[in-house]
């Protein structure tokens, strides 16, 4: 079973406790301070991303955010927006800035993938045509 | 709000210090209080970075946008940082070759090209 789950209402001030919350559970598990910074700034940024969405397209809905940590720790975000381009976690090339400089959710998924091994971007399973982004650490093993 | 911005002159630089976490939810202050200084006809900036303890692509996109608007008035904007944690995001995107990142104020100030 899931080790903890969040909904977040699409409000950007609730990215931060996500980010918060994957902190803790990363220390939990004893990941190094920078593996934990880099899950705090993988998960804001998925959750920055879906919430942005939500904000758009989905503004009643959660964003939910599911984090367990055996045997791993693994993080899903899934968001209720379906996506007319294609959702790849591939770098390719940096999303072009609109006019006001501010780039778009595909920025924050180029990041992702810059800083953890192992993503998965797919269909949300549960059928709400939206996404699912799941993000994966190792446990440190004891030595 | 988990931010704040504040800023000094020197000559006719300005340095905007900036405290706190840039995230999704923080990153518009940033990006207002740029685009006040643009409007006042603050062109040569130098954001002091040292302060920020969590920086995201939001925060970079504010950045990036702040960059293209002083560069329209032939402008510059260099960033103050030495925090490893902050640099990072600028490496993992590239940006590291956009702006100029200095490891001081002092030398940011002196910097000419």
């Amino acid at each position: 079973m899931a080790t903890l789950e969040l909904q977040l209402s699409p409000h950007r001030s609730h990215v931060r406790t996500a980010r918060l919350v994957a902190g803790a559970l990363a220390r939990q598990v004893g990941l190094d301070d920078i593996v934990v910074d880099e899950v705090k700034l993988a998960v804001g940024e998925v959750c920055s991303r879906a919430v942005r969405l939500h904000e758009q397209h989905a503004p009643t809905t959660f964003v939910v955010v599911t984090f367990c940590d055996q045997p791993d720790l693994a993080v899903s975000v899934r968001d209720a927006c379906p996506v007319t381009t294609a959702v790849s976690a591939d770098m390719g090339a940096l999303p072009v800035a609109t006019a006001d400089g501010a780039f778009g959710p595909a920025l924050a998924l180029a990041v992702v993938a810059g800083l953890v091994d192992d993503v998965a971007v797919e269909p949300d399973p549960d059928g709400s045509g939206g996404t699912r982004v799941m993000l994966r650490w190792p446990r440190p093993r004891a030595s | 709000m988990d931010l704040s911005v504040s800023t000094r002159t020197e000559g006719d630089r300005t340095v905007v210090i900036v405290a706190g976490e840039i995230d999704v939810y923080t990153a518009p202050k940033l990006r207002e209080q740029l685009i006040d200084l643009v409007g006042a006809g603050s062109y040569h900036l130098i954001v002091d970075m040292e302060s920020v303890e969590f920086l995201d692509s939001t925060g970079l996109g504010v950045l990036v946008g702040g960059l293209k608007r002083v560069r329209a008035h032939d402008g510059s904007l260099r960033l103050v940082c030495t925090q490893e944690r902050i640099l990072k995001i600028f490496r993992i995107t590239g940006l590291t070759k956009v702006f100029p990142i200095h490891s001081s104020v002092e030398d940011a100030l002196a910097a000419t090209d």
